[in-house]
């Protein structure tokens, strides 16, 4: 069987708010509360959830931006929590992030940002080095000669594509996308989600792909985890997902995408009632049965776990049982 | 054009901005025109620099003092072109007969403000009402406009709510005072999924009820193909299509139009396909192309696309489909070849 590249397992996250006498924290956000994840060499995981979800800590802790509050993070079996693990896997392991405007340093040359990783890897002399980022520079899709320029003087989509050349400059195994797309210009979105594709099948890396627009997770990824609150809500595989979702939160979550197609608009739609519940308080029990259509007495009460709804399925609510035994 | 019906309640003619910049006349809205009737939801496309905000600002006259209008532009709203208005008549206007709502609502209020006190401020600047009146007032707009518990909500701070409340505390203020017109500046961007389906329902739903007219700035086509009863997509500051919703999604004419459409990944589709995309980025506004301002990114540009500029001009005879394109697409999305020589002649 095959070994995942990357797994979590059973990761926490808490932040605290404000403190106490004696600066003593008492209260915390649960940003990412229990979650366990793989992630397998040469596949996309979508993360889909709205704001507050936890899921961009999820992938801040992955490229160890962030550590865990509790739970472990393995890379290729080797725990990745203290420095010296980092400092040696780190390089397997990047991130192109959300506003292409404020994640590359306005005083650097384009060349300088892209082979900045190498230079603090120390790999290659000069000449290498700046051979390699004439070539990712060409990959991304702009000319070689753009190197002495500077981020001002590129569009949103193409500061973008500067971001990705710098994330595979140490040709990582796992790239981390954190709304890579959601600041772009709707014709420019589909140029990067076809140019993330395109790099996959060549280089055969990994992407953990978090976004909140489904129609861009439903298009680049293999599964898709879906979150609430920090929890798991769903995690299955994409088709399986989209053709037959099972948690009441995911059935909501697609039902609520707007169709860009006008006849689909009298089409049965489930609007959930209320606001998300703030994560420094969340409700007790199954976390999203304030503004579940089907919610149940044993809802408030009991939590669900994540269990096996089908092959390709995993789904945390009451309603369903486990099908396969363990 | 005969009934009362049919006579816009907004039309905007030929209008034209521009921004002087020590580099050259930036112009980010090129004579357009277009109207809006009473009871339509018309909605404003185009991707970021199309435009599309500078010309609905400009209808509330809330531009920067740098925008200058040229002369012949007109924004007709019941008979008076707003441009010429007095600031004192312009602000009698605004907020009772046309107001607005803003992409981050965050920003468009008030922090140190109860929102019980922000929405009635509002309604006692354009009506004599007392302040047990007022009161009444708000209460029945934060129920309209769906917030639970609104007794206790009104004393309440903005940042004291989340962002789909405060967005209904600007839908609530924003029909404060019954307007006939309502400008909606990305309404929906900066919320989450399932909560942009609720205030787009409740836009929906007050514009059936009070019969307002709705123009809808977006980007989101998900968002247009949702709402909207009419359409006009803008690019680099004109108008490049218009129709009615079903048309312009069914069969889109302008090749720009159709790229936008294959652009977005749909949900109901399986295959894995490569996504269509549109080459290129949208032109610097200084250095805009000739002729057609799409013609480096059309599929389908030809030469003569290079050195003419098309006009928008009606598509056809039955509809009022008007499209700026020398070539503009068939039933099937292939160029329409004999619209062509029409066009031209």
């Amino acid at each position: 069987m095959q070994k995942p590249l990357i797994s979590l397992k059973n990761v926490k996250k808490y932040f605290p708010v404000g403190s106490g006498l004696f600066g003593k924290r008492d209260r915390w956000v649960k940003a990412v509360d229990g979650v366990s994840l793989d992630i397998y060499p040469g596949e996309t995981v979508g993360l889909v959830g709205e704001s507050g979800c936890g899921k961009s800590t999820i992938g801040r802790m992955v490229v160890g931006l962030t550590n865990p509050t509790e739970g472990e993070i393995y890379f290729e079996d080797i725990k990745l929590t203290d420095y010296r693990s980092k400092k040696k896997l780190g390089k397997n392991l990047q991130m192109i992030f959300q506003d292409p405007y404020s994640s590359l340093n306005p005083r650097m040359t384009i060349a300088d940002i892209i082979q900045e990783p190498l230079v603090l890897h120390k790999i290659g002399t000069k000449k290498e080095r700046r051979k390699r980022v004439d070539e990712l520079l060409e990959r991304v899709g702009l000319a070689s000669h753009y190197g002495g320029r500077y981020p001002n003087q590129f569009s949103g989509g193409q500061r973008q594509r500067i971001g990705i050349a710098r994330a595979l400059v140490l040709e990582p195994k796992l790239i981390v996308c954190d709304e890579p797309v959601s600041a772009l210009d709707v014709s420019i979105q589909a140029q990067i989600l076809n140019l993330l594709k395109e790099i996959q099948e060549d280089m055969g890396l990994s992407y953990l792909f978090i976004a909140h627009g489904i129609q861009a997770i439903k298009h680049i990824s293999d599964k898709v985890a879906v979150m609430y609150l920090g929890k798991m809500a769903e995690f299955a595989k994409t088709e399986e997902l989209f053709n037959n979702p099972r948690h009441p939160y995911t059935k909501a979550l697609l039902s609520a995408v707007p169709e860009p197609d006008p006849k689909l608009r009298n089409r049965e739609r489930i609007l959930l009632k209320g606001d998300l519940p703030s994560p420094s308080n969340p409700p007790m029990g199954c976390r999203f049965h304030t503004r579940c259509p089907m919610a149940m007495e044993k809802c408030k009460e009991m939590e669900p776990r994540l269990l096996s709804t089908s092959e390709q399925s995993m789904t945390a609510c009451l309603l369903y049982k486990d099908k396969i035994a363990t | 054009m005969t009934s009362k019906e049919e006579w816009p309640l907004l039309e905007v003619k030929n209008l034209h901005a521009s921004i002087s910049t020590t580099k050259g006349n930036i112009i980010p809205v090129n004579s357009i025109s277009y109207s809006i009737k009473p009871g339509e939801i018309v909605a404003l496309v185009g991707e970021s620099g199309s435009g599309k905000s500078v010309s609905a600002l400009s209808i509330m006259r809330l531009n920067a003092p740098e925008i200058k209008y040229k002369s012949g532009s007109v924004i007709n709203y019941k008979g008076k072109n707003l441009l010429e208005l007095k600031e004192k008549e312009m602000r009698r206007l605004r907020g009772n007969e046309i107001s607005m709502i803003f992409q981050d609502p965050m920003f468009s209020l008030n922090p140190v403000h109860r929102i019980g006190k922000q929405i009635a401020e509002t309604v006692k600047l354009h009506r004599k009402v007392t302040p047990k009146e007022a009161k009444d007032i708000v209460l029945d707009l934060l129920k309209k406009v769906g917030i639970p518990d609104p007794e206790r909500r009104m004393s309440n701070y903005p940042h004291q709510l989340s962002g789909g409340m405060r967005q209904r505390v600007m839908i609530a203020m924003a029909l404060a005072c019954q307007p006939t017109l309502l400008i909606a500046d990305e309404p929906t961007t900066a919320l989450d999924v399932t909560i942009q389906a609720q205030i787009l329902t409740l836009i929906r739903n007050l514009q059936e009820e009070t019969g307002i007219s709705v123009l809808l700035i977006t980007h989101d086509l998900g968002v247009v193909a949702e709402i909207a009863d009419r359409v006009l997509v803008m690019y680099c500051g004109k108008i490049v299509e218009e129709g009615t919703v079903d048309e312009l999604f069914e069969n889109p004419l302008h090749p720009y139009t159709k790229g936008l459409m294959a652009s977005v990944p749909e949900l109901s589709e399986h295959s894995k396909r490569r996504l269509e995309t549109i080459p290129g980025s949208v032109p610097n506004p200084l250095e805009l192309p000739k002729g057609c301002n799409f013609c480096d990114r059309c599929p389908y540009a030809s030469e003569e696309c290079g050195e003419k500029e098309p006009v928008l001009t009606k598509a056809s005879a039955e509809s009022d489909r008007q499209v700026a394109c020398w070539y503009p697409l068939g039933k099937k999305g292939e160029i329409n070849h004999y619209a062509k020589t029409s066009n031209f002649s």
